[in-house]
């Protein structure tokens, strides 16, 4: 494949939303477990660490260490949610199942399969922070209406972390892989992003890493509106999770295709 | 399937013409690293046809449709698919081709019947007209009644004819195949190359690569031979024969083989050795029948020369993997 045209800019089609149908036909048919599996795992570690934890810690950046947390995690679960998707599912239709194989033998493109693996995990994670925002209204953590102006967030944090996960999708010689990606970058992010403990208190350098990792641009947006108040740098942070979407899906467009077509 | 069928004839006038040239590849070229893969394949299959691509494994046989499908991009030459210059018009010229690959690839989350209705979307199908299609697909696959049975409950040979009727679904006018009968069993064979036959009695243009020369010579109606990534003839399949060998031939074998051999070179014009076997090949083989009748050491078979025999002398007895 010439080099024009393994780094083209992708071109995508509307077709893409019949990928997108076809994954959420096989989740219609799965839908329970999958939904307690988003939501479980988090709400036991939340509650868990919130009311374990918090009793110890009592309170946190002018809020009780539970409120400070679950707001970490609706972020946390929704990074998780797109990463899984785009990692271990993505690949079993890729490689294992040969469904994009299968795909790109009608009339569409790999980048048409790609784009809508990128949204049905967007979505995939949305629902998952959706699920622990529902968990967490109910215990009265989430104020209203500001708390709404955090789904476009998810959306966007969904966006940034499906498009990351399919670029080492791309790049995955098998399901072991994906352990490097997950122990090596996510879980060390999870630390350095203020899920736990806020960042102001660590040194410099460690801040610096932090302002430029997704999941910190994430929580500094969720947070806030999740107890009522307005960002202080929204735009900043929104620009930072756009940036990550976009840059992410073009490197998942080109190893991608590195990998298929050439 | 007669409701097809029916479609078909509808639309016979603006698309399933004969005589007009349905894939058209000029001087294709195609490297992996440093491997030439194809190396300047020229092909015109016109519209009706059934052209067999035959080729030892590596030959370059699957390569050629990828590139002919605009899956994989040329290092040189040119592609031309119901009029749709490919790679850059592929998503046009697919939308008028059904492709059934190697391998199976449906969709084990889903039933038969899901697994149309999905693959038609692909197509920009819209779902009422497909659920209408649906039954006569499954017809035509063997396969009705069994419109809900997931994938783990079909044979090898239901998962081919799943495979065929997914290929179906945009009523293509090309067909594309890819070793179509590997790995079936004979009644399962038999009955992909009835539907097959089908295919073409309503018109349509079949391109199948496969090494099973038994249904090259059965279904094509034009093949040709690829080795190293070139075709190195090409014809139908009785005027390949006649070209290319000795129309009889008689397989010897035996504790006595060896010595045989060169009594054999005297009588057959052509005497070839493989492994434990002897092949002799003449227009006329009587003197070769006379010598072994009442011999105890040696086993014959005497059949008509066919494609088999054309493909392993032109590309060889080694072993290719």
């Amino acid at each position: 494949m010439q080099r024009a045209r393994l780094f083209a800019p992708p071109r995508i089609s509307t077709r893409l939303g019949a990928v997108w149908r076809r994954n959420f036909l096989v989740w219609r048919k799965l839908a329970l477990p999958s939904i307690l599996g988003n939501l479980a795992d988090p709400l036991i570690m939340l509650f868990g660490l919130g009311y374990g934890l918090g009793a110890v810690v009592g309170e946190i950046a002018g809020t009780t260490y539970f409120a400070f947390l679950a707001a970490g995690f609706v972020a946390t679960s929704t990074m998780y949610a797109a990463t899984f998707e785009a990692l271990f599912s993505a690949f079993s239709r890729m490689h294992v199942q040969r469904t994009w194989e299968a795909i790109v033998n009608a009339p569409m493109t790999l980048e048409d399969v790609l784009a809508g693996e990128w949204f049905w995990a967007a979505t995939k994670a949305l629902a998952a922070g959706l699920c622990m925002i529902a968990v967490i209204s109910v215990f009265g953590y989430a104020h209203y209406p500001l708390a709404l102006a955090a789904i476009p967030v998810l959306v966007l944090t969904g966006l940034a972390f499906a498009a990351l996960g399919l670029a080492v999708n791309g790049i995955a010689s098998g399901y072991d892989f994906f352990s490097y990606y997950l122990t090596l970058v996510l879980t060390p992010m999870m630390m350095l992003s203020g899920v736990f403990f806020p960042v102001e208190q660590m040194p410099a350098a460690i801040q610096a890493i932090a302002a430029v990792l997704p999941l910190h641009h994430s929580v500094q947006l969720v947070r806030p509106l999740l107890s009522g108040e307005w960002p202080a740098t929204p735009w900043l942070n929104l620009a930072v999770l756009a940036g990550y979407a976009a840059a992410g899906f073009y490197l998942a467009t080109v190893v991608t295709r590195r990998r298929l077509l050439t | 399937m007669q409701d097809i069928g029916a479609q078909v004839r509808e639309h016979a006038g603006s698309g399933l013409r004969t005589g007009v040239t349905t894939l058209e590849v000029q001087g294709l070229c195609k490297r992996y690293g440093t491997q030439e893969v194809v190396r300047g394949v020229d092909l015109r299959i016109s519209a009706g046809e059934c052209f067999g691509l035959l080729g030892p494994n590596g030959a370059g046989k699957t390569t050629t449709l990828k590139l002919c499908l605009g899956l994989t991009d040329p290092d040189a030459g040119s592609v031309r698919l119901l009029g749709h210059e490919v790679p850059r018009e592929a998503r046009a010229a697919r939308a008028q081709v059904g492709v059934v690959p190697q391998f199976d690839s449906l969709d084990p989350d889903f039933t038969v019947a899901e697994n149309l209705l999905v693959f038609g979307r692909y197509f920009g199908l819209d779902d009422s007209r497909l659920r209408q299609r649906i039954p006569q697909l499954l017809e035509f696959a063997g396969l009705t009644g069994r419109a809900e049975a997931r994938m783990a409950a079909l044979s090898g040979g239901m998962k081919r004819r799943l495979a065929l009727a997914r290929a179906l679904v945009n009523e293509p006018q090309a067909l594309f195949m890819d070793e179509p009968t590997t790995g079936l069993d004979p009644q399962a064979r038999h009955l992909i190359w009835e539907r097959l036959r089908r295919l073409i009695q309503e018109g349509r243009t079949l391109v199948l690569t496969t090494h099973f020369m038994e249904e090259a010579e059965r279904l094509c109606t034009r093949v040709a031979i690829m080795d190293r990534g070139r075709i190195i003839a090409s014809d139908s399949p009785r005027a390949m024969i006649a070209k290319h060998i000795e129309p009889q031939v008689v397989e010897v074998h035996g504790p006595g083989f060896e010595a045989w051999m060169e009594r054999a070179r005297s009588l057959a014009p052509r005497v070839e050795r493989a492994g434990e076997t002897v092949f002799c090949y003449a227009a006329d083989v009587e003197a070769v029948l006379a010598d072994l009748r009442g011999r105890s050491d040696l086993v014959y078979l005497h059949r008509p020369a066919n494609l088999e025999d054309v493909f392993l002398k032109l590309t060889g007895r080694d072993l290719r993997d």
